[in-house]
C-alpha cells in the first residue's frame, strides 16, 4: 500500500472522529507546549542573568569570607581592602572597593520602602561602572567624617520623590536617621539581579556606625577588585590571594576567603540555570508522556471498534504490515500534528510570559532554539510511534476469521 | 485434479480447541469445484459449513489435509502468503455487505487493488469503474454506503469481489440482509456474472430457494460432505 494512500486514509479516519482526535491531540499539544515554553523561558532566563553578570564588567573580582575550609576564619576588614591597593605587590589591581550592607527602610515624607543600603568606599562606583546622573560621588572626606550622605538608585528616587532629578539636597531617613541626598545614579534599566537601581549608597564608615551597627568592628561584606584588563584577571587573582593569605595566615588551599571572578559567576549561574531548565523541561516532559498514554488509550479503543473493518481488510488481502502501518500512521499523525500545534502554542506561552516578565522589570527574552523545536518534533513523533505500536500490533495480529465474526 | 478444477479439498480436518475440549469442525472433508461452476454449500448450523467457507476462502488453515486453490497448495502457507492468495484469487461477498462506511463506492471497490502489487493509481481507478459498471452502479461512483440502498450496497460489494478477477467468488448468505426483491436482483446479478464472465461462484446459504438456482449443492453434515441421495 502506498504511503500517500495510507496517509490520506489515516487523515480521513481521524477526521471521522473529530472530537476524539482533537482531545487526544490536546494531550500532546499541552505536553509539547509545556516542554517548548519551559526550555525557552529557561534559556531566556539564563541568557539574561549571564548578560547581567557580564554587564557588571569583565575585570571585576569579588572577595568574600569563606568559612568552609577553615575553623576560625578571620573576617574581611576594611584594612584588607586597603592593603590590596598596593602597586608593588599587586601591580595588576587597578581599583579596590569594599561594601557592607543589607536591607534597610528608606523614607521621605510618608513614602517609604525597604531597599538594599550599601555602605561603600569611594571607588565602589568606579569598579561597578556606575554613572551619577546628578550630584556627586562618595569621597574620602565623607568616609573620614562618617558623613550622613546618600546616593540614591534611580528606582529608589522614583519611589520616594516621584522623580529622578532635582532631589539633591533633600533629606531622607534611612533606618530612622536623616541623610542628605548628594547624588542620583543613572538608571541601568530592566535588570533585577543586584541592580543598582534599587540600592542606596552611603559611606562605608557611616553604614558601619549608624545603619548596621553590628558590623562596627571594621568588617566588610565584600571587597571588589578591578583588574587592569581582562587578560590580567588571573594575575590579579594570584596577587590578591597571596596578599590576603599573608594577612590572614592561611595555607594555600585553606583560605578563609574566596575570590570569585565574573567568569566563575557566569559559569556558576549558567550551571544553576541549566539544571533548572533541564528540571523544568523534564517536568514538562512528563505531561508529554501522559499525552502519549492518551494516544495509546484511544488507539486501543479504535482497534476494538474497528475489528470488523480490520477483518474485512485482511479478507481483501491486507498483510500484517499493511494493518500495522495503517494504525501507526494514524497514531504518529496524531502526535506529529499535536506536536506542531504544541510548538506554536509553546511559543505563544513563552512570548506572553516574556512580555509579563519584561513588564514587571525582569528582562526575559524567551529563546526557542532550533534544537528545542527539532527535539519536540522528534520526541512527539517517537511518542506516537511508541505508544501506537502496541495497539497497531494488536490490530495486525487479529485473525481474519475472528475479526469478521465480530459485530 | 485437472486444469479445470479450481477448488480441490482433500481430507480436510479442522480442530478447534475450546479450553480442554476439542471441537472437530471438519472431519476429513473432500470436495472439488470446477472452473465456471455455480455451487451452493448447505448445511445446518454447527455442520462445519462456516469452517469450510473459511478454509475455501483461505481465511484459515486446515488442521490437516490438503487444499489446492487454482493449483496452489494453501494448507501450509503463512499468514502473509494467505493474505496474498486471498487478494489474488478470492472475492468475498458477505451477508452484511462489509463496506467501509466512510469511503465512497469507488474507494471501496479499489480496496483489494490497494493491497495487491503492481497497480498504479490510474489503472486502479479504471478497474474499479469497470467493475462498478458491470454491476450497474456506474452512476453511483462517489456515493457512500449510507447513501445507497441495501441492494446497491451489495452490488458495490460484488464489484469489490470482482475487481481483482479472482478464481472464485465466495458469497456468504449474500441475500440474507435483503428484501426478497433485492435478493432476487442480487442472485440474478451473480448468476449473470457467472454466465458472462465464467466466474466460479460458491454460495453459502441455508435457503433452499437460493440453492435451487445453483448448478450443484454440496451438503455438509458433521464436518463431512453428505452422500448424495
Amino acid at each position: 500500500m502506498k504511503f500517500t494512500q495510507s496517509f490520506i486514509e489515516a487523515l480521513e479516519s481521524l477526521m471521522a472522529n473529530k472530537m476524539r482526535s482533537s482531545l487526544t491531540m490536546l494531550g500532546i499539544i499541552i505536553g509539547v507546549a509545556a516542554v517548548i515554553a519551559m526550555l525557552a523561558l529557561g534559556t531566556g532566563a539564563q541568557d539574561s542573568i549571564i548578560g547581567e553578570i557580564e554587564g557588571i564588567g569583565t575585570n571585576l573580582l569579588f572577595i568574600r569570607t569563606d568559612t568552609e575550609n577553615v575553623l576560625n576564619p578571620k573576617p574581611l576588614m576594611l584594612t584588607d581592602a586597603e592593603s590590596l591597593d598596593d602597586p608593588l605587590n599587586a601591580p595588576d589591581v587597578k581599583a579596590v572597593a569594599a561594601s557592607v550592607g543589607g536591607a534597610a527602610e528608606v523614607s521621605f515624607s510618608g513614602e517609604s520602602s525597604v531597599v538594599t543600603v550599601l555602605g561603600v568606599t569611594p571607588d565602589y562606583s568606579t569598579v561597578q561602572n556606575m554613572v551619577i546622573a546628578e550630584g556627586e560621588v562618595i569621597t574620602d572626606i565623607h568616609l573620614a567624617g562618617q558623613a550622613s550622605v546618600a546616593i540614591l538608585g534611580a528606582n529608589v528616587a522614583e519611589d520616594l520623590f516621584g522623580r529622578t532629578h532635582g532631589v539633591i539636597g533633600e533629606s531622607v531617613r534611612i533606618s530612622g536617621q536623616p541623610f542628605r541626598v548628594i547624588g542620583v545614579l543613572v538608571s541601568e534599566g530592566g535588570t533585577d539581579f543586584g541592580s543598582a537601581d534599587d540600592q542606596v549608597l552611603v559611606p562605608l564608615t557611616t553604614a558601619q556606625v549608624r545603619i548596621h551597627p553590628q558590623d562596627t568592628r571594621g568588617e566588610v561584606d565584600t571587597i571588589y577588585v578591578s583588574a587592569a584588563s581582562s587578560e590580567t584577571v588571573q594575575d590579579a587573582i594570584t596577587q590578591v590571594s597571596s596578599i590576603l593569605r599573608d594577612r590572614h595566615n592561611n595555607e594555600i588551599g585553606a583560605e578563609d576567603f574566596s575570590i570569585m571572578s565574573q567568569q566563575s559567576m557566569v559559569d556558576m549561574m549558567s550551571s544553576i540555570t541549566g539544571i533548572l531548565t533541564i528540571f523544568l523541561g523534564g517536568v514538562a516532559g512528563i505531561s508529554l508522556l501522559v499525552g502519549g498514554i492518551g494516544i495509546m488509550n484511544i488507539m486501543l479503543v479504535s482497534v476494538v471498534e474497528r475489528t470488523r473493518e480490520i477483518g474485512l481488510r485482511k479478507a481483501m488481502g491486507a498483510r500484517r504490515m499493511d494493518i500495522l502501518s495503517q494504525f501507526l500512521v494514524e497514531s504518529s499523525l496524531l502526535s506529529v500534528i499535536g506536536g506542531g500545534l504544541g510548538i506554536v502554542f509553546g511559543w505563544v506561552i513563552s512570548a506572553v510570559v516574556g512580555q509579563i516578565a519584561t513588564a514587571s522589570d525582569f528582562a526575559l527574552n524567551p529563546v526557542i532554539g532550533l534544537d528545542a523545536v527539532l527535539m519536540a518534533t522528534l520526541f512527539s513523533g517517537a511518542v506516537g510511534i511508541f505508544f501506537g505500536l502496541y495497539p497497531a500490533n494488536r490490530a495486525a495480529s487479529l485473525e481474519p476469521v475472528e475479526a469478521l465474526r465480530t459485530d | 485434479m485437472n486444469n479445470t478444477t479450481v477448488v480441490a479439498a482433500k481430507n480436510l480436518t479442522k480442530v478447534y480447541k475450546m479450553g480442554e475440549m476439542e471441537v472437530h469442525a471438519l472431519r476429513g472433508l473432500n470436495a472439488e469445484i470446477q472452473r465456471g461452476e455455480v455451487v451452493s454449500i448447505m448445511g445446518p448450523s454447527g455442520s462445519g459449513k462456516s469452517t469450510l467457507m473459511n478454509m475455501l476462502g483461505c481465511l484459515d488453515r486446515p488442521t490437516s489435509g490438503e487444499y489446492y486453490l487454482d493449483g496452489e497448495s494453501v494448507a501450509d502457507m503463512d499468514d502473509d502468503q494467505l493474505a496474498d492468495i486471498r487478494n489474488r484469487k478470492v472475492g468475498f461477498v458477505f451477508q452484511g455487505f462489509n463496506l467501509l462506511p466512510r469511503s465512497t463506492a469507488i474507494t471501496n471497490v479499489e480496496l483489494p487493488l490497494r493491497y495487491g502489487n503492481a497497480n498504479n493509481g490510474r489503472s486502479r481507478r479504471e478497474a474499479a469503474i469497470e467493475a462498478l459498471n458491470s454491476v450497474g452502479l456506474g452512476d453511483r461512483l462517489d456515493h457512500r454506503p449510507n447513501e445507497l440502498s441495501g441492494g446497491q450496497q451489495q452490488r458495490v460489494a460484488i464489484a469489490r469481489a470482482l475487481v481483482n478477477n479472482p478464481s472464485i467468488i465466495m458469497a456468504d448468505e449474500p441475500t440474507g440482509n435483503l428484501d426478497s426483491k433485492s435478493g432476487e436482483e442480487i442472485m440474478d446479478l451473480l448468476l449473470n456474472l457467472n454466465k458472462e464472465r465464467g466466474t466460479t461462484l460458491i454460495i453459502v446459504t441455508h435457503d433452499p430457494e437460493i440453492a435451487e438456482l445453483t448448478q450443484r449443492v454440496i451438503n455438509i453434515r458433521d464436518g463431512v460432505v453428505e452422500a448424495k441421495l
